[in-house]
């Protein structure tokens, strides 16, 4: 029965969350709204849900997380400094990259931390999830890349997921 | 005194960094030769920019205000969010149009199924026709508003 009013309790806590800090105030009144739209917005939403995966490893997302924002600023210093160096001439280039996992969410994960890290954008996904086309701004080795992206982003995704 | 002074160079450098990264992110614009490099200079400069400019928003206004301020965290996650999935769609829709890449674009680019690209070519919007005929009509438009 609680998964027929609360169908994503970590969803309605997030949305708590985020009213009560857009509001800034912990009064009674904003605390029940919150709680109605933590309540609500999941049960009207519901239909346009796919399955969600659940997380298996709480503390292995975090650190994916901790390292992904380190490697966002890396990414940017990187990016940065071939936008400023004019004698650098970046080797732009596509690399399809097969994807192992297959689950929607961890594929839209991945996805977007690519796209948010070093150099790398991703263009286009196949509809039967084989393959991910990424645009990569400056391209040194094309197995290199494949490898790196599979060991340090795909790879703890999977474990997270255990898909 | 020395709290205040460390926080206020913390700020001060959060500040310069997220005007550096967010400036030349925007350089990279210009300074890249296809549209698909463009790309990378939005979705990853811009990004960590606002977001250093958030950070310092943070420590500024938690310490004059002396409590907490903790709604930038919103739009530095709403950013984050958003970022990616634009870049995302930007990319894709350059491939519907098939925009030429440089011809120093090195690997393979895989054979694109229609189920990827679209059977035909999605056409380009249409340029206006004058060059200046748009601020033209914008002078006209001023001018019959003046009156």
């Amino acid at each position: 029965m609680p998964t027929r009013y609360f169908p994503a309790p970590v969803l309605s806590l997030i949305l708590l969350i985020t009213w009560l800090l857009m509001v800034r105030s912990l009064a009674v009144g904003q605390l029940l709204l919150g709680l109605l739209l933590a309540i609500g917005i999941p049960l009207l939403t519901r239909g346009f849900w796919l399955p969600f995966p659940r997380v298996k490893h709480p503390i292995k997302l975090a650190r994916f997380v901790l390292r992904v924002l380190a490697d966002i600023v890396v990414a940017n210093i990187h990016v940065s400094l071939l936008i400023l160096s004019p004698k650098r001439i970046p080797h732009p280039g596509f690399i399809e990259y097969p994807l192992q996992v297959q689950d929607r969410l961890a594929i839209t994960l991945l996805a977007n931390t690519i796209t948010l890290t070093p150099g790398t954008v991703s263009t286009n996904i196949r509809l039967d999830h084989t393959s991910l086309l990424i645009h990569v701004l400056d391209m040194e080795d094309e197995q290199a890349l494949i490898q790196a992206i599979y060991e340090r982003y795909e790879l703890p995704l999977k474990e997270i997921f255990e898909c | 005194m020395t709290l205040a002074l460390i926080i206020e160079a913390l700020v001060s450098l959060l500040l310069i960094c997220g005007g550096m990264f967010a400036f030349t992110g925007s350089l990279g614009m210009l300074q890249f030769k296809d549209f698909f490099m463009r790309l990378h200079g939005p979705t990853k400069g811009t990004t960590l920019g606002i977001g250093c400019v958030l950070i310092a928003s943070m420590i500024y206004f938690t310490a004059t205000q002396r409590e907490p301020h903790m709604q930038e965290l919103l739009i530095t996650l709403f950013l984050f969010l958003t970022a990616p999935v634009t870049g995302h769609m930007l990319a894709k829709t350059g491939l519907h149009m098939h925009l030429r890449f440089t011809t120093s674009t090195r690997g393979s680019l895989p054979e694109l199924l229609d189920e990827d690209v679209g059977q035909s070519r999605v056409a380009k919007p249409a340029r206006p026709k004058r060059p200046g005929s748009s601020k033209n009509r914008r002078r006209q438009l001023l001018k019959t508003r003046g009156r």
